[in-house]
């Protein structure tokens, strides 16, 4: 087997959740790889949206924006960005949006706005973007973020995206139907939604992780599935396309800033 | 009728002090050299509207243009935050700024009803989500129909919109294409537009019919500013100068070293520089 990083699993196994079938609309950073690692692997038919409006790109480096012109010069189609909400998005035609926040509680609500007081805040974090609406018209949501105790905590600081909000049925007493999360990917497991609490559980360690170390990282007494399997470390292959792609990538933003 | 000037002479003409202005480019063909051109000339008191506000309202706050901001997303993308705009928010420099915050959703259906001259827009949003609580703009509506309760926010109508485009014809007739974001849509919602382009042709001929061409008489002033996007991109005329995003996370962390790239790269400088910013990154683009 090879060396891997927690980061490199964390990218594989989210990758793996992903089907040749699914519609997903990607966020920039950990989702972008591991949605673009699957289409490189076992899902090439995979359709990737960003919101800037491309539909079905198949970017040959990851953007470092989610407008980078690589994803309209390979896209199907790009649409415009009021399109793009309204008729993709809004029209229930997404399967999967791919989050990532700054924090997160264990309900899987997410926080990309403020850490502190909205009015006051101690950092101000970039905010939702197109999060509000995707976590709730995607049919369902998958969330891969690094675990710490900083963005894993009991409470989030602000509510930026509904997750399973107060928890058990919460989402459709908002009156929403799709899913919401139904996976979390972190650097050292998986997690899924307790069916009925929808609190997330640890369904999955990755290899040479502990229970203990999962615990350290995170801000409220984590809760384990009875039979907790142990993540597939990532296959030869698998690495492969992901290394050679991140190379790819690195080389294409570098480059010398003569300005900005 | 669009009126061909120099980049000085439109935004002269168009942008006053607390104007409500939106500098409009979802990533791609962001107005950067007209942003610049608005600092230069030392416009105050301005709201500025956005969706991704990235390095030129960063730019632009760090020099004291904004009274306001109106976004949904103020990061630097790809990279990290926008540190002056959070030196702003956080710490009231260079002044304090008030902020009226959205989703994407929001922001794009706004405009598109400013467009539409609508009142405000209607869609399924901000369910369960905290800008509600402290965006007094952000209300619900009942539809008649089905009485689902839907998300309203007001129609955006800036008084300026600002966007950069690949070509004008010698009518004034503006083509958008790649990446078109909601570019069309803040041109018709303003009431008036600045267009900066990469070049004048003189006709549009051998264009697809379904193109993005906005009509010469929904815009206002055109001014030709090769590489007037830069760092974003001109689809088709030069990439992303992925490098200086990059970059700017640096220059933008310090106070000192932001205020001496401003005087040296925006405040000494004319908008002809921007096309040796971009010889490289064409050059890139033909591959």
């Amino acid at each position: 087997m090879t060396d891997f990083t927690p980061t490199e699993m964390m990218t594989v196994a989210a990758a793996r959740a992903l089907g040749n079938d699914d519609v997903c609309f990607v966020g920039i950073g950990a989702p972008s790889a591991a949605c673009n690692l699957a289409r490189l692997t076992h899902a090439p038919d995979i359709t990737l949206i960003y919101e800037s409006g491309t539909i079905g790109t198949r970017p040959d480096i990851l953007p470092l924006s989610i407008g980078d012109g690589e994803l309209c010069d390979t896209a199907v189609t790009t649409v415009p960005v009021v399109e793009m909400f309204r008729y993709w998005l809004q029209g229930g035609r997404i399967t999967i949006g791919f989050l990532g926040g700054a924090q997160i509680d264990r309900f899987g609500n997410l926080n990309t706005t403020v850490v502190g007081d909205y009015r006051k805040p101690k950092v101000r974090l970039p905010g939702g973007g197109g999060a509000p609406e995707i976590a709730v018209s995607c049919g369902k949501i998958f969330i891969t973020m690094a675990q710490s105790k900083r963005g894993f905590v009991e409470a989030i600081d602000f509510f930026t995206s509904l997750g399973h909000g107060k928890g058990g049925d919460d989402r459709a007493r908002h009156g929403v139907r799709t899913k919401g999360p139904t996976l979390l990917i972190t650097d050292l497991a998986v997690w899924e939604p307790d069916p009925r609490s929808k609190e997330f559980t640890v369904v999955s360690l990755h290899p040479g992780v502990t229970r203990e170390q999962v615990q350290e990282t995170v801000g409220w007494t984590v809760r384990f599935a009875a039979d907790i399997a142990e993540t597939p470390a990532p296959t030869w292959e698998e690495l492969k396309v992901l290394r050679d792609l991140k190379a790819r990538s690195d080389e294409a933003h570098r480059g010398k800033a003569i300005t900005a | 009728m669009a009126k061909f000037q120099t980049l000085a002479e439109a935004l002269a003409d168009n942008l006053g002090d607390g104007d409500t202005v939106a500098f409009e480019g979802f990533t791609h063909l962001i107005p950067s050299a007209a942003a610049h051109e608005a600092i230069r000339q030392g416009r105050r008191d301005l709201t500025l509207v956005r969706m991704t506000p990235d390095i030129i309202y960063d730019q632009m706050i760090g020099m004291g243009c904004a009274r306001k901001v109106v976004f949904s997303y103020a990061g630097n993308p790809g990279v990290g935050l926008l540190r002056r705009l959070r030196d702003a928010v956080e710490n009231g420099w260079p002044r304090a700024i008030e902020i009226e915050e959205h989703s994407h959703a929001a922001m794009a259906n706004a405009y598109e009803a400013g467009a539409a001259g609508l009142p405000c827009a209607v869609f399924r949003g901000y369910i369960g989500a905290g800008l509600k609580a402290v965006n007094p703009n952000i209300r619900s509506v009942t539809c008649p129909f089905t009485g689902e309760e839907l998300a309203a926010v007001p129609a955006l109508n800036p008084d300026v919109g600002v966007i950069h485009a690949q070509k004008a014809n010698r009518r004034g007739d503006v083509l958008i294409e790649g990446i078109t974001g909601v570019q069309k849509e803040v041109v018709l919602a303003s009431r008036r537009a600045v267009v900066t382009v990469e070049e004048v042709v003189p006709d549009f001929a051998g264009v697809h019919v379904n193109a993005c061409v906005l009509p010469h008489w929904t815009v206002a002033s055109i001014a030709v500013v090769p590489g007037g996007a830069h760092p974003s991109y001109a689809h088709g005329y030069y990439k992303r100068d992925n490098a200086a995003y990059l970059a700017w996370d640096e220059v933008a962390a310090d106070r000192d070293r932001f205020r001496a790239w401003m005087e040296e790269n925006v405040l000494a400088a004319t908008p002809d520089i921007f096309g040796g910013r971009v010889a490289g990154l064409r050059e890139e683009a033909k591959r």
